[in-house]
């Protein structure tokens, strides 16, 4: 984009605010490097998905609220996890008073993945990224925001990670032998169903490690905090990175 | 028992859990083939979907239409309000019959009126002729799968139990011998039986018509032989037009297990001379259920099953963990209508990852209602202690020094406070999974210091 180019709202999840800063400081740097006015508005807090999926959607009005004031004012806003852009898209409570705001930020905000393929309309990018890679497709990111197709559907294959992750040179693409099942994070899911979580997490990591999985990624680091957790405490030789992170180390 | 912990009962034998999961996936798997066989296959789900939805918004109006033709055709039609008197409703008929023992079709309706039971306890003998009912009628266990009721046991367990209950060789485990010695124990039964039971997959509202789907043939089998058939159809079932047939017979065995048509789909529209066809339209729940607009569509659920193969907490914790006559996800959005306390932890067990809503051949919208009851058990369960900490999470989310606040002391309590402490037995995180090694800074911070 150049210098009259629309401006770019950064929203960075809570939790990976708290705990992946890097990924934060990627998505930044990448959208930059692709010619992105990028702002990062203080004040921002969390979308409240935790707790609408906990079944507390009425308390997060005020979550909601604050959300929808702190972004208005921007043209676009991208945000790298599909999860978080999904829950402002179609679970935030109706707001009174903001209702133009509102339904405005649901068709501005973006997953930073479709944003750079759909908004950009970047086909490909120019880089390079020696590495064998395993792509965790997260739930919300695929079947909410049809950023790639389900293997439940009958529709043309697409996966708009894999057609950017593939163009970079030396990227070594790991075919899966269940291609999008869940990890089993699930938010409050997490906790609450301990032992199905930590089955489907470990059967994820299994597949990866039965295909020769360097690096695994995605685009929802809640997955990935899941699934490396897991291989951490198993002390499994994987590594894990977000799809920024990946993007923005192969442009430099 | 909850959901969490009969799911953590069933993982407790891993190997078998791994068996579970790769076989309900196999079915998956065929299920993905056979529907990319066919190019108009999200035609097909959108049209069923469509039929479905027309059928709700008119339900009193089918259903009319449907026991006009029906009595038209020389059927005899009750109506039941509740599993009570559908219950009744077949022992009348079973008495005016001098009847003490039954065949029945598998029939998802009947269990959930817990017919069984009611008819043992009246000194009927009631004969589960599907051989994977039989099965678990033998172990006196419900169905584990709408579709494949004895889906939870191996050929081993079924071996033993059919050389304690059928005499067979003891340790022969060949599935063609096992079958075998079924289908000579049924013939018997289905010789003495002088009424048959069978469930509905549609009902046609234009013709009157009945038609149930079978792989075994058992259905058919059944009613042959008997003078009297009783269908028990739920009110849910009724289908406008014959034509409409053809699409939900497209979906429903591919949905089901991959196969391109079940092998029987009889058609029953009038008696034979000399015998009896009574059909019990059954509510049992339904219109309360369509008054639920939120939850309105789940009642267009054909029965296939799809849902429970691709569901990853199926697989993985087994059709009993629900505690439901219909288990899965299907189960999850429509049990709750019907107790929402006893099944209030059903919505939670989900990831909603939505693999149910898109495997789902009339596009119910499952893994959104599964988020909807979410809303609902909250209002109704009162958990204090959860309801005040979500409070104050959006007191934190709303106020964004409140916010940097929390956030800063989690990171440093992360940093500071010893192991032990954080991979508590009751933190269930930790249990088998480490946390991030907290960074020296949010980025909110790194960007104030880098970039304003």
């Amino acid at each position: 984009m150049k210098a009259n180019s629309p401006s770019v709202a950064l929203f960075i999840p809570c939790y990976v605010d708290q705990f992946y800063p890097q990924v934060g400081i990627a998505t930044l740097e990448l959208l930059e490097k692709l010619g992105c006015q990028v702002t990062y508005p203080s004040g921002q807090t969390c979308c409240g998905q935790p707790l609408a999926n906990a079944g507390y959607a009425r308390e997060t009005v005020g979550t909601a609220r604050h959300f929808i004031e702190t972004f208005s004012e921007y043209d676009y806003v991208v945000c790298p996890s599909g999860s978080c852009t999904l829950h402002v898209k179609e679970h935030f409570p109706a707001i009174a008073g903001l209702e133009k705001e509102q339904e405005a930020l649901e068709h501005k905000i973006y997953e930073l993945i479709e944003f750079i393929t759909d908004v950009l309309k970047i086909e490909k990018l120019e880089g390079k990224f020696p590495h064998r890679v395993g792509f965790h497709s997260s739930c919300h990111g695929q079947r909410g925001l049809h950023l790639s197709s389900g293997s439940e559907l009958n529709q043309p294959p697409f996966n708009k990670a894999r057609k950017l992750l593939e163009n970079l040179d030396g990227l070594d693409w790991v075919e899966l032998g269940r291609t999008d099942e869940c990890c089993g994070f699930g938010g409050t899911f997490a906790v609450t169903e301990e032992a199905l979580s930590i089955q489907m997490g470990k059967d994820r990591l299994a597949d990866h490690l039965e295909h020769k999985t360097e690096i695994l990624t995605g685009g929802d680091m809640s997955c990935i905090m899941h699934l490396q957790g897991i291989a951490s405490r198993s002390k499994q030789e994987l590594k894990f990175l977000h799809l920024a992170e990946i993007l923005n180390q192969a442009l430099s | 028992m909850t959901h969490p912990e009969n799911a953590a009962e069933f993982l407790k034998d891993s190997q078998k859990a791994k068996w579970h999961d790769e076989t309900l996936w196999f079915v998956r798997d065929k299920r993905d083939k056979v529907s990319k066989g066919i190019p108009e296959w999200e035609q097909l789900r959108e049209l069923a979907s469509g039929i479905k939805d027309n059928v709700l918004a008119n339900l009193a109006g089918y259903l009319e239409e449907f026991e006009r033709n029906a009595k038209k055709n020389g059927i005899i039609v009750h109506w039941a309000a509740d599993s009570e008197e559908h219950n009744r409703l077949v022992l009348e008929i079973l008495q005016q019959q001098n009847c003490t023992s039954v065949v029945t079709r598998k029939s998802i309706l009947t269990e959930e009126c817990h017919l069984n039971p009611y008819l043992e306890k009246h000194g009927v003998e009631v004969v589960d002729t599907d051989l994977g009912e039989r099965i678990v009628q033998f172990l006196n266990q419900p169905p584990s799968h709408i579709v494949l009721p004895a889906i939870h046991l191996k050929k081993g367990e079924i071996s033993e139990l059919f050389h304690e209950k059928l005499h067979t060789e003891k340790g022969n485990e060949d599935p063609a011998y096992l079958t075998q010695a079924a289908r000579v124990h049924l013939r018997e039964k289905f010789f003495a039986a002088k009424v048959a039971i069978t469930g509905v997959n549609f009902g046609i509202a234009e013709t009157g018509e009945f038609v149930v789907c079978t792989n075994e043939g058992n259905a058919d089998m059944g009613v042959h032989l008997a003078d009297v058939h009783i269908a028990c159809m739920g009110i849910e079932k009724i289908l406008p037009r014959r034509k409409d047939l053809g699409v939900f017979l497209r979906l429903l065995a591919r949905s089901a297990t991959g196969q391109p048509i079940t092998n029987y789909n009889s058609h029953f529209r009038s008696p034979s001379p000399g015998k009896e066809i009574h059909i019990i339209l059954v509510d049992n729940g339904r219109t309360a259920q369509l008054a639920r607009e939120k939850f309105r569509n789940s009642l267009k659920c054909i029965r296939c099953g799809a849902c429970m193969n691709t569901c990853p907490i199926y697989r993985r914790s087994g059709g009993f963990s629900y505690n439901s006559t219909v288990p899965g996800p299907i189960g999850s959005i429509l049990s709750p209508g019907l107790d929402l306390k006893k099944h209030s932890s059903l919505p939670f067990a989900s990831t909603l990852c939505g693999s149910c809503t898109d495997v789902c051949p009339v596009k119910i919208n499952i893994h959104e209602q599964l988020y909807e009851w979410r809303q609902e058990v909250t209002k109704t369960k009162g958990e204090f202690a959860k309801g005040l900490s979500m409070k104050l999470a959006n007191g934190i989310f709303k106020s964004p020094l409140a916010y940097k606040i929390s956030g800063s002391v989690m990171r440093n309590a992360l940093k500071s406070l010893p192991n032990s402490l954080i991979y508590h037995p009751l933190n269930s995180w930790g249990k088998n999974r480490n946390l991030p090694d907290p960074p020296k800074e949010s980025f909110q911070q790194w960007y104030r210091k880098n970039r304003s």
